[in-house]
């Protein structure tokens, strides 16, 4: 079952008369993580206000566990947690008072709402700063809690809006850790990100988008094939450059690319380790010793770079 | 409508938590209240002539507060603005809650940090001897009036706050409104030394209203200017509540729409 769908959404944003989304579809199956992936501007944080009902598409359908989201938005509301790109928590109160305000917000009663927001600060080791103003907290301690304040109530579909933008790299490793947890936890999440290596890292499936389109859909290993598998890569001395390339592309069946300034040769193999072997086998009859050499699936930076042209490059507005 | 009441109030009580936690935030609004009472007294008070008996401070107290209680606006539009600028805004608005629970409950806490404001310019007013001389229930109905002003004026300031895409405009255009609309009235000076038709402006003036109803509730007769025979001289209370209704009328309505509209 669909826990999310959106079907040829369209909005365009009248200041400027920017398309921000041009006929985009997508769903999530229930019980999984779809990241959609794209540079700024590509129209991912207005696919997820529509889904969570900031914002109503100039015109296409959307709906979140079967309820339309255009039509029934308070019912969507009861479903769904959105965390966004900035901590949307009260700053000048402390994480305590912030969840237990959001849980009386969501009518637990007082006793329930204090029980529910320690509960949640233990589970993101937020208890120590309870007591403590939210700005006297890290980017990642932020973040943690803005997470939690969209689990008060256990939702059914979670939607995270580039939820380690502007972290650190240990707060994006403790975010990625607090997300696996909900995932196995068994949210269907929708989790939007330009970061190439965290869509790897937490999604099954991943949407890349631009110019508010979606350009490619799959998993993250089928889409590096699309891109062409394994890459034989081997980097030589200069005097050695014109010989390697001989013995790549022969081996390889293909041709073989040269990077000048870094020494640099590659060339797309289809059985990798065979292919390496030979190559080794080959430099060394020839009396040379690679600085470096390797097999390498592609990035998915890669994946952007050959699916739209051009590397994820910022479009200005959003 | 129960649940709406509540999530109000929810909304109420986190602004009294802020003010719990940055106590600085209340302290400086009432520190300021309470130097534009010195300032005025010491300052204006003794080259303003003014045959009132008890001096001019019992004409200025009543022009201070409804001063005071105008600035409501400035606090509301850059407390709301704030909210957008953090996304708490959309955090709000993502809760399954009711819509207009965001605003009503900041227009309430807001006008409840006032019966804190003035209760202590109150205070200061006593001791650089302001004296309402009208028994406490009429004072008590001053105050109420006062109180209802400034709500009714924090719900013009929910629709500054939300109109402006930046919180830093908000600040200026809120002053740009009530610094005319307080000064441009009968509160710190007659209206008479004015130019003619600056004199028709000042009389219609919500502000003049208010203060003139005020200084009534507070046993003045003397109502500092107003030209003797126009209608809001005359009625000064019944003018302040109708220009009350007419801003709720307009602004509610307004300000509603525009939240539930602000992302679009």
């Amino acid at each position: 079952m669909k826990s999310v769908s959106a079907d040829r959404l369209v909005k365009i944003y009248r200041k400027g008369q920017v398309k921000a989304l041009d006929n985009l579809s997508l769903d999530v199956e229930e019980g999984t993580v779809l990241s959609v992936l794209g540079p700024n501007g590509a129209g991912k944080t207005t696919v997820v206000r529509i889904l969570a009902t900031l914002l109503k598409p100039d015109s296409g359908l959307a709906t979140v566990c079967g309820i339309d989201v255009i039509k029934n938005p308070e019912k969507v509301r009861e479903l769904i947690g959105l965390s966004g790109q900035y901590a949307a928590v009260d700053e000048t109160l402390t994480g305590w008072d912030n969840l237990v305000m959001f849980g009386r917000l969501y009518h637990l009663g007082k006793q329930a709402s204090i029980k529910r927001a320690e509960d949640l600060l233990e589970r993101f080791s937020l208890t120590d700063s309870a007591r403590r103003p939210i700005k006297t907290y890290s980017g990642g301690m932020r973040r943690r809690l803005d997470l939690a304040a969209s689990l008060i109530v256990q939702p059914k579909v979670l939607f995270l809006d580039e939820p380690t933008t502007g972290l650190d790299p240990r707060g994006r490793q403790e975010m990625w850790g607090v997300i696996e947890e909900l995932v196995k936890g068994g949210v269907t999440l929708l989790l939007t990100t330009q970061y190439l290596e965290e869509a790897d890292q937490l999604a099954d499936e991943i949407a890349v988008i631009d110019h508010g389109r979606v350009i490619a859909r799959g998993t993250s290993d089928a889409l590096k094939k699309q891109v062409g598998g394994e890459r034989l890569e081997v980097t030589v001395e200069a005097k050695n450059i014109a010989s390697t390339i001989e013995i790549v592309s022969r081996v390889s069946g293909n041709k073989a690319a040269l990077d000048e300034t870094l020494r640099h040769i590659s060339a797309a193999v289809s059985n990798g380790s065979q292919s390496l072997m030979e190559v080794l086998r080959n430099l060394d009859s020839a009396g040379i010793h690679p600085l470096d050499i390797g097999l390498k699936r592609p990035s998915l930076d890669d994946v952007f770079m050959s699916l739209t042209g051009h590397a994820a490059e910022e479009v200005k507005s959003e | 409508m129960k649940n709406a009441i509540f999530d109000s109030l929810i909304i109420t009580k986190r602004q009294i938590l802020q003010l719990a936690r940055v106590p600085e935030v209340l302290i400086f609004s009432i520190i300021q209240p309470v130097m534009f009472v010195l300032l005025f007294r010491f300052v204006f008070g003794g080259s303003i002539a003014s045959d009132q008996p008890g001096g001019y401070v019992q004409l200025l107290m009543p022009g201070i507060f409804v001063q005071t209680t105008a600035f409501t606006l400035a606090a509301t539009a850059s407390g709301l603005a704030e909210d957008m600028k953090k996304g708490l805004i959309d955090r709000f608005r993502s809760l399954p809650i009711s819509r207009s629970a965001l605003v009503v409950g900041r227009t309430l806490g807001d006008s409840l940090l006032n019966v804190l404001v003035l209760a202590v310019m109150g205070l200061a007013g006593y001791l650089v001897g302001w004296r309402p001389t009208s028994g406490i229930l009429k004072i008590s109905l001053g105050f109420l009036l006062l109180l209802l002003f400034s709500y009714a004026l924090s719900w013009t300031g929910i629709f500054v706050g939300l109109s402006a895409r930046d919180a830093r405009v908000v600040q200026n255009v809120s002053f740009i409104i009530t610094f005319p609309l307080t000064f441009l009235s009968n509160a710190f000076a007659p209206t008479t030394g004015m130019p003619r038709p600056l004199q028709y402006i000042a009389e219609w003036n919500p502000v003049s209203s208010m203060v003139a109803a005020c200084r009534s509730l507070f046993g003045l007769e003397n109502r500092f200017g107003a030209t003797a025979n126009s209608f809001p001289s005359q009625h000064p209370l019944a003018m302040s509540l109708i220009y009350m209704v007419l801003i709720m009328v307009i602004f509610v309505p307004l300000s509603v729409r525009k939240y539930k509209n602000s992302s679009n």
